[in-house]
């Protein structure tokens, strides 16, 4: 049914040259899914919703169950509970040759007894495509992909980079309802990997596909997606856009794991319903989020400052903690300059300052007075469990 | 004296070790294939004068002519079966998980083992006792039971070394059970399964031991028939036959080489 569906669809396409690849992006929804493996629950309850032709990045460390979360939408593994919709139509039980999903794998999985041409024309001799309109739907793909000339080509003859590249041809040339990506990007040394990122993001919305990206990279999730689901431990911790994960974090696990940051211990002054007021050093500082409800005054605080908000302090500003140069770090445009400071329950901690000012103006073991650039990008979590 | 262990002596040294070594192995070889042009009527070595006259005589030789049918017969039946079995137990081991697999490829691979005139005098008597005669299915299957092991090795390293990611990129595209078998699986897996036919049948076509216990004299292969002509006589047209043997065991594996490469055949190499 659904394959004679992808055939009409596909001769459809033949009548308006240039359209032979677009995509029919699909709505995802997974509802309370749950995947134990013995003891282990490699997937908790999880929900989430993905709109049609959203870009959603699956991030956390590993063993976090992103993988687990990607295999069971691609019907690789069954799920102990819930359900999966996709276009609104359940297919937990759909095995995956019928989901018409496309998926490339970490390490491609191209098939090594094809060429690059039959590799990326399998899906279509598997929904039986006639076979002129298959040459030329390989053919739109290879050349979406810039390997128009390499059709003939083995895959082993092929560049890891190349490699990708028909992979993802192969898995778009089906016109699939989701396009899923396991890692694809992590076996590319590290400057090609910034070059696909852009290549594949805008592959991506031309074609208006939607897509579930895995990875442990928090700087590519950020990069790349419209939004991000964290990830710790089989449990979804937040669904936000780039943005919102890097600034307002839900947690501790978040707002450690994207980006870089700084953790102060400070007090609780006020608690206006959920508003914190904190005290560090000299500052007063205004929590941006509730994520610390039950605060009480003069309760100890965790408070998160990223790099950037955290600045040397000049005269007369309130300095919040004073500290001792531990390192500097030069990075181009910028300097990491790492401080250690009794304020912090690490002892360290991180701030930037653009790399012209810096060298000349600090020296390893000079002391310094710390101060926020930017009171919204500070988060105030309950004390850490010592 | 004190000999100075030079690099360069320990260079030649090495040299003469690997190349006595490989003479060692070929020696038996050489010295049949040498005796068989033998002109004289005795199994020596270096033959005085040479003849192609035992050629002649093994060709014709009508104990040779049926052996050597008898031992296509077995060697084409029991590889094949050896390959069906050997690779699907294979396929379950390498796939399934389930209480006494281990218990499961110990038996399989227990012909390894268990000397091979214990499995023909098993069968023997099992097949006296059941009064099924000693035709070519006897013969076929104690073959089947003693290359068992070797296919099952062969497709199972085959089995190993193929990327499961293929199988499920080729779901992924659309592709059934069925189809992905036919179309990934059992493609990646035919070096596997060749050389596993290929070490079947050499084994088979060269099997003496069981073999002798469970033929009879229209159904003897061709080594019984061998061993039968040497306990009567002593002239080289047993070198002959061995040359012969020598040359198609070796043509068999060039062609095997050319269609997909001795890495491959032999396993040695990944599947790729």
């Amino acid at each position: 049914m659904s394959r004679m569906r992808a055939e009409q669809e596909g001769s459809g396409a033949i009548l308006r040259p240039g359209a032979l690849l677009e995509s029919r992006p699909a709505s995802l929804r997974l509802d309370r899914v749950t995947k134990r493996y013995g003891e282990v629950v490699a997937l908790n309850d999880a929900s989430l919703t993905i709109a049609p032709g959203e870009f959603v990045t699956l991030l956390g460390p590993s063993g976090c169950g992103k993988t687990t979360l990607l295999n069971l939408i691609a019907g690789f593994i069954d799920a102990d509970s819930g359900e999966i919709f996709l276009d609104g139509r359940p297919i937990t039980r759909v095995p995956t040759c019928d989901r018409e999903i496309g998926m490339v794998f970490q390490n491609y999985a191209l098939f090594p007894h094809m060429s690059v041409a039959r590799n990326v024309g399998y899906g279509l001799r598997m929904r039986r495509v006639p076979k002129t309109e298959a040459a030329e739907r390989v053919a739109a793909a290879l050349a979406m992909v810039k390997l128009d000339t390499m059709a003939d080509r083995r895959p082993r003859q092929l560049s890891g980079g190349q490699q990708q590249r028909v992979a993802l041809a192969r898995a778009l040339v089906i016109n699939p309802k989701v396009l899923l990506l396991d890692e694809p990007l992590s076996a590319l040394d590290k400057n090609f990997r910034a070059a696909m990122q852009i290549e594949l993001r805008e592959l991506q919305q031309r074609l208006g596909v939607t897509a579930v990206f895995v990875t442990h990279d928090q700087s590519e999730a950020l990069s790349l997606s419209d939004r991000i689901v964290v990830m710790a431990d089989g449990v979804i911790r937040q669904i936000g856009t780039p943005q919102d994960i890097y600034n307002q974090p839900a947690d501790r696990f978040v707002a450690s794991f994207v980006g870089d940051v700084s953790v102060f211990r400070g007090h609780v002054a006020a608690n206006d319903g959920g508003k914190l007021l904190v005290t560090l050093g000299q500052a007063q500082i205004a929590g941006a989020d509730a994520a610390y409800a039950d605060a009480r005054p003069g309760d100890a605080a965790d408070i998160f400052i990223r790099p950037e908000a955290l600045r040397l302090a000049g005269p007369g500003e309130a300095v919040i903690a004073q500290g001792i140069v531990a390192a500097q770090v030069f990075q181009g445009s910028h300097a990491d300059i790492f401080i250690d400071t009794a304020s912090a329950p690490s002892g360290r901690v991180l701030t930037r300052a653009p790399a012209s000012d810096t060298a000349a103006r600090l020296r390893i073991g000079s002391v310094v007075n710390l101060a926020i650039a930017a009171q919204e990008d500070v988060s105030i979590f309950p004390p850490a469990a010592e | 004296m004190r000999i100075i262990l030079t690099p360069r002596l320990l260079d030649w040294v090495g040299r003469f070790v690997v190349v006595a070594i490989l003479g060692f192995i070929l020696c038996p070889a050489v010295v049949v294939t040498i005796a068989a042009f033998n002109a004289k009527a005795i199994l020596a070595f270096p033959p005085e004068s040479l003849s192609l006259r035992w050629f002649t005589k093994a060709l014709a030789y009508e104990d040779f002519r049926t052996g050597f049918r008898n031992g296509l017969i077995v060697t084409f039946w029991a590889s094949l079966i050896a390959l069906g079995v050997g690779a699907g137990f294979a396929f379950v081991i390498d796939r399934y998980q389930f209480t006494g697999k281990n218990t499961l490829e110990a038996v399989l691979l227990s012909p390894l083992v268990i000397p091979h005139f214990t499995i023909g005098l098993g069968l023997l008597i099992l097949s006296a006792q059941l009064g099924a005669g000693r035709g070519y299915v006897i013969i076929v299957l104690t073959h089947v039971i003693l290359v068992l092991p070797f296919v099952l090795r062969s497709v199972y390293v085959s089995l190993r070394n193929l990327d499961r990611r293929l199988e499920l990129a080729a779901a992924s595209l659309g592709a059934s059970p069925g189809r992905v078998m036919l179309t990934v699986t059992l493609p990646l897996m035919l070096p596997g399964l060749v050389s596993g036919w290929l070490f079947a049948a050499i084994l088979s076509f060269n099997e003496f031991t069981a073999s002798l216990f469970v033929t009879v004299q229209r159904t003897q292969t061709l080594p019984v028939a061998m061993y039968n002509y040497v306990r009567e006589f002593a002239d080289p047209s047993m070198a002959a036959l061995s040359v012969m043997y020598i040359a198609a065991t070796a043509l068999l594996l060039v062609v095997a080489n050319m269609f997909l490469g001795l890495g491959k055949v032999l396993n040695v190499e990944n599947a790729r």
